[in-house]
């Protein structure tokens, strides 16, 4: 639940975009530079950060290792939107942790340490009917060009956003923009529908043919969104966002059990057949390090002023 | 690559030289003893991550340096992937010109600091050693490479070897490992422009997430690249080529030759029921986050890492035995080495096996996992595992490890480290058209110049070999920085 004055706070935030202006020479200049920050919610937040290579190579489905500085850890983070022209890429980014916060508390004119990517395999898109794109909270971010991308080729697209309360449903505008119907639920009902995700998507299932499923979000979604779809036979994807290193098949941090097979998310992946993942080993290894992330958070939040 | 015995032989006719064999007679030279390298106590070095070997001091040097015969035709040379001139070097550390020495390594070797360190000497110039066939130990010619570097390094004196004039030709590495590197170097001499892209934030490959910083200090490796840099070799960092650059990419911004040397990169696992477990490594994940990530100074470093109280390490490899010394420096209680041969037949080096013992660790040979149980929370508990016979020898000459029916148990383990070796990385051979792969993924090379199918492009390195060592790799990059030199020239 969110305090009063969080929300106050929030308000003040929300969609008061600060920008600098776009560079004209790279010489001697910090790479990576941070050129917009937005707070899409309490929690999240959105950055345009300069990518010349990267904002030129990139596909949707893609995404970069950032470190922030030079303690800092290499954590994958999906490409939200990228700007061929400005040279740039958008990062959406929850704080749940040190690295998250460390990122969010950046400003425009701050620079990332480190970038690299695009890393793994673009999305498959293609024209194939109807498609039902499902984000579960911050899974919205990275949904968000697959989703645009399904329609600009020739799809009908409907979209399903899920969010714990309103404050923390991103997207919503930007996605409305092309979406053929965008159906919202929420846990608590404070905005669009009451309930879980997976009800606003059985509707659109009953009510009309579907030819493909793009779920995103929080693994236990994930799992429940693919054996609803699973039901109603529909093939789905699913865009998984697992712990990595160095996000280029050498280490094997991110691997997971699809369809009986161990599977590196960062080169095999992101996406997979959604009605193939083990989710339950999944969610197991996302809690790896849950101890440590705590110790970690904690000691940071302390040396904040 | 072929000895220049004639411009050894001129080396050797120098006035000093000459009058340095006279110094003292063979007899009085093989009567030394080969020196020891003095090391931290295991107890001490277990403590944290200080380098274990702590390096000659000078008298210890030159008196090893005078048990060298120089040889007329010197045998060890050829023991060198690099053809180091090592009784050339070696007479300089006896006439106390230290200086001089690393200037001469230097001619043939990019990184003789690390080459010092982590070089097999044992099967290589060290067994070529004429003193082999007098039943002696041989010239200890790895600990002098190292005292020569570190003496050029710490009296903050690095010399820049004769260098031909620019040619303005860009020529690309990709990777920064030891093959990259030593391409740099050459090519760089032979005044090409040379841009090294890598994938990861830090340069040098396995020098940087693979070996620990107690065999292989980074202040070392630094100082390797920082040579470089002085010989005009540009570093770009967090380059993924095929992904952020293509070479098509690359050739648009004036690229006319390359050398790929991005590494063994990829895991291997052995694929037996709950391997995914939570505490289950890789060696790469594993010694990645501790020795590029620094997970052993977290939480002052934000990477974290499971510290495990029993540690196994699966498999009998300097990377293996990096792992296990890792896991005891990281607290462990009890770490193990499980491998399915008997020691003898272990890849690793001698004095890794040595220092793994004298530190604690305990060898479980002939000893295969076959499956990992863990907790309800997914975190590994116990392995299963079963011993093994030894049968005919297989290729490899080894012999093959047989299963022993019914002796299946269990040990108790909270974390293991898989260090079963690793597979090429798939990533630069996929994404460049026409380029010859085998079917174990390593690229097709011309042996003799290590060029591809694509005449612009050559590779060495563990993406060639497949997984072998740092100074084979440095060979493949010599030999390529030549070729490919031939070629540009030819070109022209």
């Amino acid at each position: 639940m969110i305090e009063k004055n969080a929300v106050a706070g929030h308000d003040k935030l929300h969609f008061k975009t600060q920008f600098v202006t776009v560079r004209q020479t790279w010489e001697d200049d910090p790479m990576n530079k941070i050129v917009a920050k937005e707070m899409l919610s309490e929690n999240v937040v959105k950055l345009v950060v300069e990518a010349p290579q990267i904002s030129q190579k990139q596909s949707p489905g893609q995404f970069v290792i950032v470190r922030t500085d030079d303690r800092g850890e290499r954590i994958p983070l999906t490409i939200a939107d990228a700007d061929k022209e400005k040279m740039t890429i958008t990062l959406i980014i929850q704080k749940v942790g040190t690295s998250s916060h460390k990122m969010a508390n950046l400003d425009p004119g701050d620079s990332l340490l480190d970038i690299s990517g695009p890393l793994g395999k673009p999305t498959h898109i293609e024209k194939v009917g109807t498609v039902v794109a499902c984000g579960g909270g911050v899974g919205i971010a990275p949904l968000y060009p697959i989703a645009r991308a399904f329609k600009e080729i020739g799809n009908k697209l409907i979209t399903v956003l899920g969010a714990r309360n309103r404050e923390l449903l991103i997207l919503e505008k930007e996605m409305a923009v092309f979406a053929d119907e965008m159906i919202v639920m929420t846990d608590d009902g404070s905005y669009g529908e009451k309930g879980l995700i997976t009800v606003g998507i059985e509707k659109v299932l009953l009510r009309e043919p579907v030819h493909l499923a793009v779920a995103i979000g929080p693994a236990v979604m994930m799992k429940f969104v693919a054996l609803l779809t699973k039901k109603y036979d529909i093939p789905t994807i699913a865009s998984l966002n697992t712990i990595m290193v160095d996000g280029t098949g050498m280490c094997g941090a991110c691997r997971v059990t699809v369809g009986g097979k161990t599977k590196f998310v960062c080169v095999d992946g992101p996406e997979f057949d959604a009605h193939e993942i083990d989710y339950d080993e999944m969610l197991k290894r996302l809690n790896t390090y849950k101890k440590e992330e705590q110790v970690s958070y904690d000691g940071y939040l302390k040396s904040l002023p | 690559m072929a000895v220049n015995f004639q411009e050894l032989g001129a080396d050797r006719n120098q006035e000093w030289r000459n009058e340095m064999r006279t110094r003292l007679s063979a007899k009085e030279r093989s009567n030394l003893p080969r020196v020891k390298m003095p090391e931290m106590g295991p107890m001490e070095r277990i403590l944290g991550f200080m380098e274990v070997n702590v390096g000659l001091n000078e008298d210890a040097a030159v008196l090893e340096s005078q048990r060298c015969l120089d040889c007329s035709t010197p045998s060890c040379i050829s023991g060198c992937p690099v053809n180091i001139n090592i009784p050339g070097f070696i007479k300089l550390i006896e006439k106390k010109d230290f200086l001089a020495a690393a200037r001469k390594l230097k001619e043939t070797n990019a990184l003789p600091a690390v080459c010092g360190r982590v070089c097999p000497q044992e099967i290589q110039c060290e067994a070529q050693c004429i003193y082999h066939k007098m039943k002696k130990a041989p010239v200890a010619i790895g600990y002098l490479e190292r005292f020569a570097s570190d003496c050029e390094r710490l009296a903050g004196n690095i010399s820049i070897p004769p260098m031909k004039t620019g040619n303005q030709i860009k020529v690309a590495a990709i990777g920064s490992g030891p093959a990259s590197l030593t391409f740099a170097g050459e090519m760089a001499k032979s005044g090409y422009r040379v841009t090294v892209f890598e994938a990861l934030h830090e340069l040098a490959g396995v020098l940087s997430y693979g070996i620990p910083e107690f065999r292989l200090p980074k202040s070392i490796v630094r100082s390797e690249i920082a040579y470089l840099e002085k010989l005009g070799v540009v570093f770009e960092k967090n380059v993924i080529v095929g992904k952020t650059l293509t070479i098509e990419d690359m050739k648009k911004q004036g690229f006319q030759g390359f050398f790929i040397g991005s590494g063994a990169g990829l895991p291997k696992f052995m694929h037996i029921p709950g391997e995914n477990a939570i505490g289950v490594y890789s060696s790469n994940e594993y010694l990645t986050r501790v020795n590029l990530m620094k997970a052993y100074q977290f939480p002052h470093y934000d990477t974290p890492i499971v510290l495990g109280k029993r540690v196994a390490v699966i498999g009998g490899g300097n990377t293996a035995m990096d792992s296990v010394r890792v896991a005891i420096r990281l607290g462990a209680e009890k770490a193990m080495i499980v491998y399915r041969r008997s020691e003898q037949e272990m890849p690793a080096r001698i004095e890794e096996i040595h220092h793994a013992k004298e530190e604690g660790v305990e060898f479980l040979t002939l000893t295969n996992p076959v499956e990992y149980i863990s907790d309800a929370d997914g975190r590994v508990r116990q392995m299963k595992v079963q011993k093994m016979g030894l049968g005919a020898a297989d290729d490899s000459g080894r012999k093959r490890p047989v299963v022993i029916p019914g002796s299946e148990y269990t040990i108790d383990v909270d974390t293991v480290v898989v260090g079963v070796g690793t597979d090429p990385n798939p990533l630069i051979p996929r994404t460049i058209q026409g380029l010859e792969v085998t079917k174990w993924g390593t690229i097709v090379v011309n042996e003799e110049t290590m060029q591809t199918a694509l005449p612009e492009i050559f590779a060495g390195g563990d993406i060639v070999r497949g997984g072998a060592t740092v100074i084979l790799a440095m060979g493949d990059g010599k030999k390529a920085a030549e070729s490919l030199h031939d070629y540009l020239q030819q070109k022209k």
